[in-house]
């Protein structure tokens, strides 16, 4: 789950990871009335899409740039103006872009230097580590390949949490002095702190920026969430933009199926993770490109096939659809009839071929042929894949 | 022979008098496991009724292995309470715990992996199909079942197989089966990015397994488990291998379904899996259809 860099900073307010004053705005109007609050020097205005390289991003209307730097609360409201209810395209949006339907006015603040600091968990030692570098302000992809020495990594004691003498390793790494050595301390625990308390998978501050006066912010953030631990926070599930989803993912939710919108032509819908994925793969082995992930999970009701079915027919690029089922537990003829009546009900525009195996799966051909519908029984995988193939 | 649990292995099932651990052991009963247990707070006293079979049901894990010596346990409890009753179980001392729960935090695991440093309890899982040793009766039963994998898909024989996946799994396995050979035992470890037994673990316990002579060895994008159970398998693994790897066409960045399934800042992809695995003289398969042929190549068969 993604959220908004004006939500981020709410987090950081809470858990005093200190932030440039701002807050975020819908209108043209809130926008100036927050920059005349926040008072004198420079500003920035920043369109609120879960999507970076904003900065470089171009407004379908023409207005270029998502980020503005600004003197005055005046010309806050007016570019405020120029990018709500526009379209912004960024190297991240893809080229039908993001709708930005908010913005956020924020203090500009000078910058003695710009740093790195990220925490996340690492899966090859099950454990926090916190990763840090001088290189703040760039794609930390880059500066991990050509100087790998400039990125600090410290791993947690799962038990233990983050200790004093890591707080001191990592000011002195980083090159901290003086006042700015202690704010980045306090950065630093409080930090951490957010990322255990909220069961969060990544924190990465880039830049984290130390001003001539000796203080340490958070100029941006990006969060990832632990999706099986927002139960216990109601306050981060809250967060959730649906309007910055993928509409079929978002219907996909509904039906408590697990869907990933692709840009391909065929269709899959099946029952299992892994055997979801070995479907996609089958596809594109096969020379096609799956339109989408689908795992209907253990219990495909006749409800969730049928929601399943009006969100691959309704997505305009698929071409097929192809249904893989092993009946492991659950009954090849349930899933069989829960296909007919789904099919019935949706109508079927679309070639359609299924493949059951497993637990009673004679019955389920055998409801599938009798259905009179357009199916295409296979016997395997792979003849599955070629014959979705074949029929586009 | 089997590895970690074989037809004599006493079960004890947490979670038991929930819709779905009480499904589940029914099915596990009717496989001919030896389940003498069932674990739920509060319910303790009560008998889970299967059939012919009247399993007891306790308050905690503890009172269940005094009273009738299991020493697996199966956890199908929901995830707030998951990591909780893994604790209590592994406290209880019992051998071998399989957690079915998916959904478990990240971070409760994380604990829980560190709470178990040092015990002598295994953790298979979590979000995982279990684990099962075939039997020798019609379908396979008489074995032991600990999970929600379907029974009549397997059937006696030499081939072990591991893998993160469960219909995948089948798939595999219902190829083995069809092609006349079986399996000595069927591991599922489960899709979550931090289980309690990895693929490299497995893969140790089948080189060691008498009746183990060829593995069949499936992993999925996500982390570094495969590479590292590739890894060893070329310098000490002497028994043949066959794989698949499922996620090649998933895009980076997202979870696809399991927890654990996501190509993360370029690694874990399934490019590098395969690889790994090739370079270690395993059989990849291209597509799963293809899982039994891969390992008939490898065994030489």
């Amino acid at each position: 789950m993604n959220i908004h860099e004006y939500q981020a900073k709410e987090l950081f307010d809470r858990f005093e990871v200190p932030s440039p004053r701002g807050q975020m705005a819908e209108t043209a109007e809130e926008a100036r009335k927050i920059a005349e609050e926040i008072g004198s020097g420079l500003m920035v205005v920043k369109a609120q899409v879960h999507a970076g390289g904003r900065g470089k991003g171009t407004f379908k209307n023409g207005f270029e740039g998502g980020v503005h730097l600004v003197k005055s609360a005046a010309e806050i409201g007016e570019i405020a103006g120029k990018m709500l209810g526009e379209t912004l395209v960024t190297k991240q949006t893809g080229d039908e872009g993001k709708l930005v339907r908010k913005v956020m006015v924020a203090d500009a603040v000078d910058i003695k230097h710009e740093y790195y600091l990220a925490v996340l968990m690492d899966r090859e030692t099950c454990r926090p580590v916190i990763v840090a570098s001088t290189e703040g302000g760039m794609d930390i992809e880059e500066v991990a390949e050509s100087s790998p020495e400039k990125l600090l990594r410290v791993l947690i004691h799962p038990l233990a949490g983050l200790q004093g003498h890591q707080v001191r390793t990592l000011t002195a790494g980083l090159g901290f002095q003086g006042p700015a050595a202690k704010e980045f301390g306090k950065v630093l625990k409080n930090l951490y702190k957010l990322f255990i308390s909220l069961d969060c998978d990544m924190v990465e501050i880039n830049p984290l920026v130390e001003t001539p006066d000796g203080q340490v912010l958070a100029l941006d953030a990006k969060f990832g969430f632990d999706d099986n631990a927002l139960y216990r926070h109601p306050e981060v599930a809250a967060y959730r933009d649906i309007e910055e989803e993928d509409p079929r993912e978002v219907a996909a939710s509904e039906f408590d199926l697990s869907y990933i919108g692709l840009d391909g032509n065929i269709a899959c819908l099946v029952n299992g993770a892994g055997l979801a994925m070995a479907t996609m793969d089958a596809i594109k082995f096969a020379g096609g490109d799956p339109a989408n992930f689908l795992d209907v999970g253990g219990g495909a009701t006749e409800a969730q096939v049928k929601g399943a079915f009006n969100i691959i027919q309704s997505d305009p690029k698929v071409e097929a659809i192809l249904i893989n089922i092993f009946g492991g537990i659950m009954d090849c003829n349930v899933i069989a009839q829960g296909v007919v009546a789904a099919v019935k009900e949706t109508g079927l525009k679309l070639p359609l071929v299924v493949r059951l195996e497993g637990n009673n799966v004679a019955a389920g051909r055998e409801t599938l042929t009798a259905s009179g519908l357009a199916i295409t029984g296979a016997d395997d995988l792979a003849d599955a894949a070629k014959k979705a193939v074949a029929s586009v | 022979m089997s590895i970690l649990v074989n037809a004599d292995t006493k079960v004890l099932v947490q979670g038991i008098t929930g819709g779905f651990g009480g499904r589940h052991a029914g099915l596990s009963l009717d496989y001919g496991t030896a389940l003498v247990a069932g674990v739920t707070p509060g319910k303790g006293g009560q008998n889970f009724e299967h059939g012919d079979d009247k399993v007891p049901v306790f308050d905690t894990v503890a009172e269940a292995v005094s009273e009738t010596g299991a020493t697996a346990s199966a956890i199908f409890v929901p995830p707030p309470f998951a990591a909780d009753a893994i604790l209590e179980a592994v406290e209880a001392g019992v051998d071998l715990v399989v957690a079915i729960t998916e959904g478990i935090p990240v971070m409760d695991m994380m604990r829980v992996k560190e709470i178990m440093r040092g015990s002598k309890t295994r953790l298979i899982g979590p979000n995982c199909p279990g684990i099962v040793t075939p039997g020798t009766g019609l379908d396979s039963t008489g074995g032991c079942r600990i999970g929600i994998a379907p029974g009549y898909i397997h059937k006696k024989g030499t081939v072990g197989v591991l893998s993160r996946s469960g219909t995948l799994t089948y798939e595999a396995v219902w190829q083995v089966t069809q092609l006349g050979y079986g399996q000595s035992t069927c591991v599922g470890i489960g899709g979550d990015p931090i289980n309690g037994t990895s693929h490299l673990d497995v893969l140790k316990l089948f080189n060691d397994d008498p009746e183990t002579e060829a593995i069949i060895m499936i992993g999925e994008i996500g982390g570094s488990a495969e590479e590292e159970a590739a890894e060893w398998a070329k310098e000490h693994c002497k028994k043949p291998i066959a794989g698949f790897i499922a996620g090649a066409t998933a895009p980076p960045g997202r979870r696809m379904g399991h927890a654990g399934a996501i190509v993360s800042g370029g690694k874990g992809t399934a490019d590098a899996k395969k690889e790994a695995m090739t370079d270690a003289g395993m059989v990849v398969a291209e597509t799963p259809s293809g899982i039994g042929q891969a390992l008939l190549d490898a065994w030489g068969k």
